[in-house]
């Protein structure tokens, strides 16, 4: 056939897809989405017959019968029976807004950015096989179409001049073909339409070429399927209609296992069934029609297998390309040219998403990342980021496809389509551990998936990798066969002397075992950090959270919304994100206000649009440059306390966590300078965090080097310095409790239970939690209630952690010897006003507002009394004010000393004041006093 | 000889570690909780070195150190800031106040000593390893 014919007709095919990718596209931004739609989606996750299943499994089953049966059973079982965890992986990539399966796996450890460069990393190396397989396909196809009856190849005479071959132009119209798909431009969070329908298409044109050529076979060459096997079994090839497998049952076993991992982690299946999916309830479809659809794609392979074994009987025909060659051998074209389109297709479905995935990761994961670490390239500076972008990704698409054929001129050529494709699998699977263990297991930790990955993928690269280099020539055959350096028991095909096993099969078994030990155990050994425990939970219960957790914010930034929207258009292109925004404002019932200070919903979009365009883990970092480090979030309040916590467990490790410590601290120190500009308080507040963190820190660390270095410190000295490590790691806890506790009061994020309380029970129970203290320093407690106690709006515990810290001030700076601590109450106009009072110093005039402010300490009292966080007076007020009533501090009335009091509005039951029946006189309670 | 180090601290436990740290080169120590004890404390006796923390009760440190450079009697004592403060412009202004040394808390309990012992022209620092 004429070369020319035939690359007309791939350029009309390939211009039909970019119809459809177009219209699909427009149709999506018309807001009539044609993707939308069970039939679509599961056809575009046929993505994974690729010409491994065109043309390889044909090839397979003319050497070896049903032994290209299992790669196909896997994925049936997994869509058949594990739809649960399609589910989970669906619903958490939506909530994380996840976009590749280097996200997916990074976001579970801890949104760990070295993580995801690995798994890129792997992805990339592990998909090179695959994509070379698939340029070998197109490039054998295209030179026996063409040149069927010469002996010469259609190879540009230009090309061989410098060393090339049709397979580099294969690569390179595939290259340019994906870059004209997909960037497009930047929207790696929304879903690429136009590319699902291309796909989807495809997965229609490579079935039907298929099924056509099956049909010519078994009713056009035979006389159906009886004629055939008849025909078959008088030419003695009835073993291949039996399951004798090659390699054992092992293998069997192997495939079938390999194929359900691959399935689940094959950066282009993740990536077009989680990433790409638009509604969950796509999946119930899936679920049927995709094992269907392999099932149908399977049923003539056979039927061909024999008819190539039976036209060519020589054996000297590629038995890989008998889908193409037995329609030429019966001499027809047109069937021929379509077989050739049909191998095309699954080829060009392949190369397209996986390059547009693993770009998306090599730009999202690898590429940004570094840039936001190169401090002088001052990325986030930088306007008009999106071309950018678009010219990384590009680029990484070429470089992928580069490497594909490298791997091609270097490895492929002696292999065959399946073997090529296993390798590749093999890889895939080494992410497995990480993701299926990341979704079930929240004490999988980020060292032991990073460990288990790095273990696995170098057993896998030198037990199946290293060995295709070393067979096609460019390693020394020798390693095979003897082992590096003659070490035999380094063979890479029999490691350990493990020989009984096909080679898959054995590189199956090491590199995951390696990989499920190393992330077991690297997980059980090391310690999670918090925010890795926060977002393992997210991932395994993410059903319980899938209602809006959001991490709560415990200072607001202080970009404007505007700003937010500048930094977001840059990533996103300024149009989109201002639509975006004006679009969430309109939803939220909100006017668009570029000047305000953006809050945490905004900042939560910014986060989002964000991480659609450049990864998760880095738009957390882009936020915190916009808002200058002004955002102090519960995960970093967290860490400090999980730093510290370790600290006291091993004191050895201190030195690395105080450094820890001290960069985070940085970061606090880094807002301030911001703040200061606007409001000084803030400032204050988190100067002083940092400051009394690192009080109790500062002897926690230096007794801890203490112990640790000096063996000669006395007994008594040591326990004295425990004791004091003990009683700072106390303090700390409490400090960063009530910060966390102030924090989500003043947010408005305190969750209160207000009910009508008896005010008679809140006085006794803090009276009763403060009395040990009250009787161990012998002080003198007169509790003075009226009769008739009344009810009260209030919380509950809050009253009494407002009375408590009251009551332990007052013991605080009472005299001693001879304290007195006198409560009493009153009822006026609707309100309970108590009062506390003590006969200490007092508080001077000057003093009288600000004791109530956050960290700010009078005298510490005496040495027995633990210190005081200087956040009490803080909290108490933030609980009356909620609680609609007042608290101030003036002098005792009796004497020396200061009297505290506060107000709480009674309860109304039946629109009238309560007051309770019960009119003892507690003055004379025993429990009381 | 030994030598006399003043140590200005107000948070009893941070001054147990100094104190032990310090006993252990071998110095002698005397101890004052805030700015007022600190200067009444060296006009009793010149120590050799003084431990300044910043955030005093009474009188700050800096203003503690701004006084002991004022006064050209005192221009042989060391003075060494330890403060929870971690910018460099906190730095640079004790610096410049004429403090010899800062350091950030938290701080390893070797550093200390061994920068107690550089200001004071001695090598290295005994520890029990």
């Amino acid at each position: 056939m004429q070369g020319g014919l035939v690359v007309v007709a791939s350029i009309l095919y390939l211009g039909t897809l970019f119809a459809i990718a177009y219209y699909g596209d427009k149709a999506s931004s018309r807001g009539r989405s044609i993707t939308k739609n069970p039939y679509i989606y599961t056809l575009s996750i046929a993505v994974f017959c690729t010409s491994w299943t065109f043309y390889g499994s044909v090839g397979l089953a003319a050497r070896t019968g049903l032994d290209f049966l299992p790669i196909y059973l896997g994925p049936t079982l997994v869509f058949a029976v594990w739809s649960v965890g399609w589910v989970k992986i669906l619903r958490i990539c939506k909530v994380n807004r996840i976009t590749s399966i280097a996200e997916f796996i990074s976001s579970r450890y801890g949104k760990s950015s070295q993580l995801g460069a690995m798994v890129t990393l792997i992805a990339v190396v592990g998909t090179t096989p695959y994509i070379s397989l698939q340029l070998k396909s197109i490039a054998t196809s295209f030179e026996i179409i063409t040149n069927y009856s010469g002996e010469t190849s259609f190879i540009n005479p230009v090309l061989t001049q410098y060393g090339l071959d049709t397979t580099f132009l294969v690569a390179m119209a595939l290259a340019i073909f994906s870059i004209l798909f997909g960037t497009r431009h930047i929207d790696a969070s929304e879903h690429h339409e136009g590319i699902v329908a291309a796909i989807a298409f495809e997965s229609i044109v490579k079935l039907f070429a298929f099924l056509a050529v099956g049909f010519f076979v078994t009713f056009g060459v035979f006389d159906g399927f009886a004629d055939l096997f008849n025909k078959a079994s008088a030419a003695q090839l009835d073993h291949l209609f039996v399951i004798n497998p090659e390699g054992g049952y092992a293998s069997w076993a192997t495939m079938i296992i390999l194929s359900m991992l691959a399935i689940i982690c094959l950066p282009r299946q993740f990536y077009i069934t989680a990433v790409e999916n638009t509604d969950e309830n796509h999946l119930r479809t899936a679920v049927w029609l995709f094992p269907l659809y392999l099932l149908v794609i399977n049923i003539f392979v056979l039927p061909i297998a024999i008819g190539g074994r039976l036209a060519f009987p020589g054996g000297g025909v590629d038995a890989d390309m008998f889908v193409l060659t037995v329609p030429i051998f019966y001499g027809k074209s047109a069937l021929a040219l379509l077989a050739f389109i049909g191998g095309l297709s699954a080829a060009t479905s392949m190369v397209i998403v996986a390059a547009i995935a693993l770009s998306t990761m090599v730009c999202n994961n690898v590429v940004v990342p570094a840039l936001v670490k190169m401090r002088w390239f001052e990325l986030d500076k930088r306007s008009n980021l999106s071309g950018f972008l678009l010219l990384v990704r590009r680029a990484s698409i070429i470089g992928i496809l580069i490497l594909g054929y490298a791997y091609f001129r270097v490895a492929s050529g002696s292999y065959s389509l399946v073997t090529i494709g296993l390798v590749s699998f093999a890889a895939a699977a080494q992410f497995a551990p990480a993701i299926i263990g990341g979704m079930f297991w929240k004490g999988g930790s980020l060292k032991g998936a990073m460990t288990g990955m790095v273990l696995g993928t170098l057993v896998w690269a030198y037990t199946l990798l290293l060995p295709s280099f070393a067979q096609s020539g460019w390693l020394p055959i020798s390693l095979i066969d003897y082992g590096p350096f003659g070490l035999e028991f380094l063979r890479p095909y029999a490691l350990f002397g493990m020989d009984g096993f096909d080679n898959l099969s054995h590189s199956l078994f090491w590199s995951l075992l390696v990989n499920i030990s190393a992330y077991v155990i690297g997980s059980l050994l090391t310690h999670q950090t918090t925010i890795e425990r926060i977002q393992g939970t997210m991932f395994v219960d993410v059903f319980m959270y899938t209602e809006g957790l959001k991490d709560p914010r415990f200072l607001q930034g202080s970009a404007s919304i505007g700003d937010l929207c500048d930094l977001v258009g840059r990533f996103v292109g300024e149009e989109r994100a201002d639509k975006a925004f004006r679009d969430f404002a309109a939803d939220q019932g909100v006017m668009f206000r570029p000047n305000l200070i953006a809050d945490t919903v905004w900042l939560d979009l910014a986060e989002k649009m964000l991480a659609g365009a450049v990864g998760s883990a880095t738009a957390r970092v882009m936020i915190g440059s916009v808002v200058k480090g002004g955002i102090v979030s519960l995960d970093e309040m967290y860490k400090i306390l999980d730093e510290t916590s370790q600290a006291i467990q091993y004191s050895r490790m201190l030195e690395t966590k105080s450094r820890e410590l001290e960069e985070t601290t940085a970061k606090l120190q880094a807002a301030n300078e911001r703040l200061k500009e606007l409001d000084s308080l803030k400032d204050d507040f988190l100067n002083t965090i940092s400051h009394e963190l690192r009080t109790p820190l500062t002897s926690i660390r230096a007794f801890s080097e203490i112990l640790s270095e000096t063996p000669d410190v006395s007994d008594e000295e040591s326990e004295h310095f425990l004791l004091v490590i003990r009683t700072e790691s106390e303090r700390l806890s409490r400090l960063i409790d009530q910060i966390l506790d102030l924090a989500k009061m003043e947010s408005g994020q305190m969750d209160w239970a207000l009910a009508n309380v008896d005010s008679r029970a809140v006085i006794k129970q803090a009276v009763a939690a403060m009395s040990g203290l009250i009787q161990e320093r012998k002080i003198k407690l007169r509790v003075d209630l009226p009769a008739g106690m009344p009810m009260i709006k209030a919380d509950h515990d809050q009253l009494v952690q407002v009375m408590v810290n009251l009551l332990s001030n007052a013991a605080k700076f009472c005299a001693d010897p001879g304290g007195v601590i006198g409560v009493s109450a009153r009822v006026r106009q609707g309100q309970l006003r108590i009062s506390i009072t003590d006969n200490g110093e007092g508080v001077p005039k000057a003093r009288k507002a600000a004791v109530f402010e956050k960290f700010l300490q009078l005298n510490q009292g005496t040495d027995q009394m633990p210190r005081g966080t200087g956040l009490g007076l803080a909290i108490c007020r933030e609980i009356i004010t909620f609680l609609g009533g007042a608290i101030w501090v003036d002098d005792n009335p009796a004497g020396k000393g200061a009297r505290f009091s506060f107000t709480v509005p009674m309860a109304k039951v039946d629109g009238y004041l309560a007051v309770e029946e019960n009119t003892r006189d507690d003055r004379k309670d025993p429990a009381v006093i | 000889m030994s030598y006399s180090v003043l140590i200005v601290e107000d948070e009893p436990n941070i001054v147990l570690s100094l104190q032990f740290i310090m006993k252990r080169s071998g110095h002698d120590v005397r101890i004052a909780e805030d700015g007022e004890a600190a200067l009444a404390a060296i006009s009793e006796k010149q120590p050799d070195v003084v431990l300044l923390d910043v955030m005093l009760p009474k009188r700050d440190g800096l203003s503690v150190c701004e006084a002991i450079r004022a006064n050209p009697n005192l221009a042989e004592t060391k003075i060494l800031v330890l403060s929870a403060k971690s910018r460099e412009s906190d730095k640079d202004k004790a610096l410049k106040l004429g403090a010899d040394d800062y350091i950030t808390k938290p701080y390893s309990t070797r550093d200390v000593c061994e920068r107690v012992n550089a200001l004071l022209g001695i090598e290295g620092c005994p520890t029990a390893k």
